[in-house]
């Protein structure tokens, strides 16, 4: 009989989701090719991952922004208020340029539904910013100061009603509403329920349903991508986001301003709201991975970079969290692809304190020499294709840094080439010739 | 009584720092003398940031204490300090980017390091730029912007200054995200830096500033 999930140890677990994302279910391959073509690109990044043994090449990923928007001629502008054009143009992309993986095509939510809801948390094309541009955060103290004891006593009734009254508009009303756990016999139980009944409340669950309703029509626009993409022969190199503690605090929480003055005020409330999460966001990328049937959960991480913090900042604030929200997913079989934005320099020999050939670690303007050198043995490393090399070098100069990557990193196995940040307008040239670079150059003989 | 404002400040104890200044408020000391400590303080915080002692939450957490300091003072000054500035920085993130952060902070340590600074915001137009070096005279411009799409942005605003006939008139240094050396030429702009520091060294370089 097969081992149930539970009784599986992380080893078994992470093989089971790779075997689950190598084959998958309900997937009708368009042909022999693109079968071909499916199981080589899966097995190949399991292989530079697991660090077992060498793939047959490197495997080569692009992580875009709006790129595949602006590569059809289109503006974020116009894939954002007509989802039907999102599907289409996401497929020409990776159909056209063949790296080894898909991102999804859910860069682009729906405009009119973050309208409804009067989202105030970013600016998006012709919503603040240009409808040429990308839509761009709002950081700000979407929570105070002095609210860390509510957070940490009911973290999930703050991000589920007052957190969201702050960041939608539309939403604000929630945020009159109780906490249900307080029905617990019949005596008084509408009690809870009176807020419910005033209009603005309402009004706010009216315009709920209406985002629902749109949320549904982009879903239903762009919900077989990634089904269409797999049967074409091209996998989806994450199945969902999860992020880091500190991050969820600097980004979305606190803002970068707060969650600094709050290591010096009040470090300790800081910790324990970290604490706090770090089971959340480890269910986020645990349930998706077991979801979708594919190992890789997207980290991306922000306020960690050099620089952002001292190296004791970095031990005491990031890290611990971090790790812990890491190893969650590791127990889970999920290989955590980790996405070091900015510098990553002065954590390299922090970073390597993890088991062997669990995760990927993805880096954008860190020295990769040095990277390869700190994670050799321990994990999967990739990233670093400078932003200048995609949108204003020359085709050769991406040619030769695709090479010496790949002379650097490449070795052994265990390395992926991917671009260092989320691009939108570049060269198309050079893109392409940094993948077919890596095809002729990056395969293990 | 007279405890070192200079140190504490410096050493970021806030609370420390605070109850020296309401001390020598209270014992009616000259208040351009504690904001002039202040300001050394702030020059020891921005030494340490570029020694890589100190890292942007210290940065930002300085600002904190210097406004605190600052409002405590400002009541009591009878006249503006007449501290005289190094020179003049026109300093905006570029159109379509509105990233603040890396900004502000640049801004404010160029204003601590007695820089007038006139901080056009965010999105900023091109046009807004050249104007605003017009009126100020300013001979430094600081474009800043976290996008890949600010790095046309910047192109356009220092074509734009060279319309102007302006381009000999002022150095400009470009920061943020995804900027390096490579962008710098791309953009023509004369430097790039990599952190508030580094701003903060170009302005007084230029300037002929030690």
């Amino acid at each position: 009989m097969e081992k149930q999930w539970e009784e599986m140890s992380s080893d078994e677990k992470q093989e089971a989701l790779f075997a689950r994302w190598i084959s998958p279910e309900g997937v009708k391959f368009v042909s022999p090719e693109a079968e071909r073509l499916y199981k080589e690109r899966t097995t190949r990044i399991k292989d530079a991952v697991q660090l077992k043994k060498k793939p047959d090449r490197v495997p080569v990923l692009l992580i875009p922004s709006f790129a595949p928007a602006y590569y059809s001629g289109l503006t974020p502008y116009d894939v954002m208020y007509n989802s039907e054009k999102i599907v289409p143009t996401w497929k020409k992309f990776y159909m056209d340029f063949q790296p080894d993986g898909h991102g999804s095509c859910e860069v682009p939510s729906p405009g009119k539904f973050l309208e409804i809801l009067d989202f105030k948390l970013y600016k998006w094309p012709g919503h603040g910013v240009s409808k040429e541009t990308t839509y761009q955060c709002i950081e700000g103290e979407y929570m105070k100061a002095d609210e860390y004891n509510l957070f940490i006593h009911n973290p999930l009734h703050f991000l589920n009603y007052i957190w969201p009254a702050r960041v939608f508009g539309a939403l604000e009303p929630l945020q009159t509403l109780p906490p249900l756990a307080g029905v617990t016999e019949m005596y008084g139980v509408a009690f809870s329920f009176i807020p419910y009944g005033t209009p603005p409340v309402q009004a706010a669950y009216k315009a709920l349903l209406e985002a629902g309703s749109e949320a549904m029509k982009w879903i239903g626009a762009v919900g077989n991508f990634g089904k269409d993409m797999a049967e074409a022969g091209m996998p989806a190199y994450v199945a969902a986001p999860t992020k880091a503690p500190f991050d969820v605090i600097g980004d979305t929480l606190r803002g970068t301003k707060g969650v600094m003055m709050d290591i010096y005020r009040q470090p300790d409330k800081l910790l324990e709201a970290m604490e706090a999460l770090t089971p959340m966001f480890i269910q986020m990328g645990a349930g998706a991975a077991k979801m979708f049937g594919n190992p890789l959960i997207f980290l991306p991480l922000h306020k960690g970079a050099d620089g952002f913090l001292s190296d004791a900042q970095y031990k005491k604030f990031y890290w611990p969290s971090l790790k812990n929200v890491i190893m969650g997913l590791v127990n889970e079989g999920v290989v955590p692809f980790i996405w070091a934005e900015g510098g990553y320099n002065s954590r390299l020999d922090i970073i390597g304190d993890l088991p062997k050939g669990k995760v990927i670690w993805l880096f954008d303007q860190t020295d990769m020499a040095k990277a390869k050198k700190a994670l050799n043995g321990i994990a999967c490393v990739g990233g670093n294709m400078p932003m200048h090399l995609l949108t204003v070098g020359s085709t050769q100069d991406a040619i030769d840094h695709a090479k010496r990557l790949i002379d650097i990193c490449g070795k052994d196995g265990g390395y992926i080439m991917a671009n260092g940040a989320f691009f939108d307008k570049v060269k198309w040239d050079n893109l392409k010739a940094i993948v077919d670079t890596v095809k002729k150059y990056g395969v293990y003989k | 009584m007279a405890k070192d404002l200079v140190n504490t400040l410096a050493d970021l104890k806030e609370q420390e720092a605070i109850k020296i200044v309401k001390d020598r408020l209270s014992a009616g000391e000259d208040p351009l003398k504690i904001m002039e400590d202040a300001r050394k303080g702030m020059e020891i915080v921005g030494k340490r940031f570029s020694d890589s002692e100190y890292f942007i939450p210290d940065l930002v957490y300085s600002g904190e204490i210097l406004k605190a300091v600052t409002e405590l003072v400002k009541p009591k000054l009878t006249k503006a300090a007449e501290s005289k500035k190094l020179g003049k920085v026109v300093f905006g993130t570029v159109a379509g980017d509105i990233h603040d952060i890396g900004k502000d902070i640049v801004v404010f340590m160029l204003d601590v390091n007695g820089f007038e600074v006139h901080d056009l915001g965010v999105d900023v137009p091109v046009q807004k730029f050249v104007d605003k070096i017009k009126e100020t005279g300013a001979s430094i411009v600081g474009l800043s912007g976290f996008l890949a799409l600010a790095f046309d942005s910047m192109k356009e605003t220092v074509e734009a200054i060279k319309a102007a006939g302006l381009r000999d008139k002022v150095k400009v240094m470009i920061g943020g995200g995804q900027m390096s050396d490579e962008i710098k030429n791309y953009t023509g702009a004369d430097a790039y830096g990599k952190d508030a520091m580094a701003g903060v060294t170009l302005a007084k370089k230029w300037i002929g500033a030690q």
